[in-house]
């Protein structure tokens, strides 16, 4: 495997910091093994079979879409994702990572005005090494976990944004992850560095198409919010889960962290997941500045033989610091959905606060829901609140809405809506009417 | 005055629930423009036979036939005969968390409007229909910014019930125990509701375990209900001849 990190590294024409980084990320990766205290049964990954590197076919540097593969621009429409005119319009500038290679950035220009720069990370290692080298494995270290130290080995490529001193970014920035390749690893980074007194939205969607073999995922996600900058991350992911009898779909460990570094500054993490066979996943936010604020919004929703075991770390250190849970499981057919979440308060961060709500949602007599809650509290001037409530979809619900004349599809839309109302309204407009359909979609035949 | 038009014909209606018999040749005929209250013991069948009618999943018939304006609807789902014209207040309204009754009550009148292809109205336009109707119950508008019955307190809740009645305009409404749990407030606003509501082209069945209510609601008839089967039929005077004497007045009496 050690080859594949060279070849990966020489393919892509890599600097010299970012080949040691692989390598020192290689050597951690061997010394750890594979977590195993999450609620998730599956059957071991080979790490040798997997494909590491698969890029499109063509390799050549693209300046323009009109350069793009037809065929591939084709696959972009099937699936819904506007690299087009339109989404201008709609105010989003798409970076398509297709296959792990970033083929097309739009609205560069536009961007380039404010000054925020938006690229795929290995662009961004040749023309702005400064950053990368500060600021890459810097919220997730590269021996952070099992996942986040495969990933720095081998990660192909990502996006790579960042947002100057007093400045609002004018659009909400997008990328759209895919999985095309059968069997090939996803291992993509992102980072995100907002400065002192700026603001970005981040949009994160994904689809995959329909596989028999299981494609493992392992992404890193890093937020920094300087003094009074706030970082809003949503994602809507919609992975193939597999099929009705649980054969095939995404496994997907993904390592998502935040630091609120300055004072004043926020972050927060919106989700809904709904795909994927296996989510092991806990956006987390360190906070470390003081006033600074971490937020954590999740809609989980998992059925036929799905498994999700995702939540949160909130770790204050800063004085004031507060933070705010709210996550919603859904649980269908025979599925697993876990809730787990950390919140920290180290004795430095007086006056800190969190509010924790969990409440998970039964369909079925078979599905499984659970709530993990760690609360370490080392300040005795700290205020933590939680709560949780499991309910059920039940017949009883259903039929008092079939006897108001209301059918089945629209009752159990209505319910489920009225059960993620909280998480809906911190997405962008758009992102919640998709995901409220979503929803729907995959819960079709699940209930009466 | 009554045509003895039938609304609703049952006939030799045979009903299980986990194998249980639970209905046991049942016959009733409630023509337009008739209150028919249903009285009985508890567990002799009244509840299970207001929601045979509104077509509940978990009861399965055996035997005989259910005719609603003629035709039977055995083969109806139950939002296909809430469509057509029946009406079930629950004895429980269950709770809709999430779910705002505003919302609820709007999606509810246009899938009728919907059925009957007339235009479905916006949000706008159902608030003017909605707030003529809640006077009728008594109801604040802020009712409908809470969600379906939750937090709701007994007598809300029965309230609800009465206003979605008289906002889908049901012709058959089987009221199961809505008097219960009511104060005696409360039940003159309900009943006023009921009384307002009632015209010669509907009927309702009042399923009650109290003379009460029929102080307030005349009924045409007055069954008595036991182990499945009417066992006693009479005039409103029955009523109060149960309140004073008991069931096992009656019970003897048959047998």
């Amino acid at each position: 495997m050690k080859k594949t990190i060279y070849l990966i590294s020489k393919k892509k024409q890599e600097t010299e910091f970012l080949l040691k980084f692989r390598l020192k990320a290689f050597k951690k990766w061997k010394q750890i093994s594979e977590p195993t205290w999450a609620y998730l049964k599956f059957p071991e990954i080979n790490y040798q079979d997997i494909i590491y590197y698969s890029a499109p076919k063509s390799q050549k540097k693209l300046t323009d879409l009109s350069e793009v593969d037809p065929e591939l621009l084709k696959t972009f429409e099937k699936l819904g994702i506007p690299l087009t005119e339109q989404k201008r319009l709609a105010n989003v500038a798409v970076d398509a990572v297709f296959d792990s290679i970033s083929i097309g950035t739009t609205f560069k220009e536009e961007l380039n005005k404010h000054g925020v720069i938006f690229s795929s990370i290995s662009e961004a290692s040749k023309e702005y090494p400064e950053f990368i080298e500060k600021y890459l494995g810097s919220v997730v270290p590269i021996g952070d976990n099992y996942f986040s130290a495969l990933n720095s080995a081998v990660f192909t490529d990502g996006s790579f944004c960042y947002i100057p001193e007093d400045t609002i970014c004018p659009l909400d920035l997008s990328t759209y992850f895919r999985i095309n390749d059968e069997k090939s690893g996803q291992f993509e980074r992102t980072l995100i560095i907002a400065e002192k007194n700026s603001q970005v939205n981040y949009l994160e969607g994904c689809t995959a198409p329909q596989y028999d073999t299981n494609q493992l995922h392992a992404a890193i996600v890093e937020l920094i919010a300087l003094e009074n900058a706030k970082i809003k991350y949503s994602t809507v992911q919609n992975w193939y889960s597999g099929n009705e009898s649980g054969k095939g779909g995404v496994y997907n460990f993904v390592t998502k962290r935040g630091v609120c570094a300055g004072n004043n500054s926020k972050i927060s993490w919106t989700q809904v997941e709904t795909g994927s066979s296996i989510t092991w996943k806990y956006p987390s936010c360190l906070l470390i500045g003081n006033n600074s604020q971490g937020e954590f919004y999740s809609v989980a929703l998992t059925n036929n033989y799905q498994q999700a075991d995702t939540g949160t770390k909130m770790i204050h250190i800063g004085i004031n610091s507060r933070s705010r849970i709210i996550s919603k499981g859904i649980s269908a057919g025979k599925s697993k959905n876990s809730y787990r979440g950390f919140v920290n308060v180290i004795n430095k961060a007086i006056g800190a606060r969190n509010y924790s709500q969990c409440d998970s949602l039964l369909i079925g007599e078979l599905s499984n829901a659970n709530t993990f809650p760690y609360i370490s509290v080392q300040n005795s001037t700290s205020k933590i609140e939680h709560e949780a409530s499991t309910s059920k979809i039940g017949e009883e619900q259903i039929f008092y809405f079939l006897q108001r004349g209301i059918c089945l599809e629209k009752a159990v839309e209505l319910m489920i809506s009225g059960f993620c109302k909280e998480i809906f309204t911190e997405l962008p407009l758009e992102f919640a009417a998709e995901a409220d359909k979503l929803l729907t979609l995959k819960l079709e035949g699940s209930v009466g | 005055m009554i045509l003895n038009i039938p609304l609703l014909e049952i006939k030799n209606l045979r009903v299980s629930i986990n194998e249980n018999e639970v209905l046991k040749n049942l016959n009733l005929t409630v023509n337009k423009g008739e209150i028919h209250a249903i009285m009985g013991p508890n567990g002799s069948g009244k509840s299970t036979f207001s929601k045979v009618l509104a077509g509940h999943p978990l009861y399965s018939i055996l035997d005989g036939d259910i005719l609603f304006k003629g035709s039977s609807i055995l083969d109806l789902e139950p939002e296909e005969r809430s469509h057509l014209g029946i009406f079930l207040a629950f004895q429980y309204p269950i709770e809709i968390p999430g779910v705002s009754n505003e919302d609820f009550l709007r999606i509810a009148y246009n899938s009728k409007q919907k059925f009957y292809n007339k235009p479905e109205v916006d949000p706008i336009e159902f608030l003017t229909i909605i707030n003529d109707k809640l006077k009728l119950v008594n109801m604040s508008p802020l009712f409908l910014n809470r969600n379906v019955n939750e937090g709701f307190s007994g007598g809300e809740k029965k309230r609800n019930e009465i206003l979605q009645m008289i906002l889908l305009d049901s012709e058959l409404s089987i009221l199961d125990e809505t008097d219960s749990g009511l104060d005696i407030d409360a039940l003159k606003i309900i009943s006023n509701g009921i009384n307002k509501f009632m015209n010669p082209n509907k009927s309702i069945i009042l399923i009650t375990h109290y003379q009460r209510l029929l102080d307030y609601i005349k009924p045409t008839y007055v069954h008595v209900m036991q182990n499945g089967k009417i066992i006693k039929t009479g005039s409103a005077e029955l009523a109060k001849e149960l309140e004073t004497k008991g069931y096992e007045w009656l019970r003897n009496l048959v047998n």
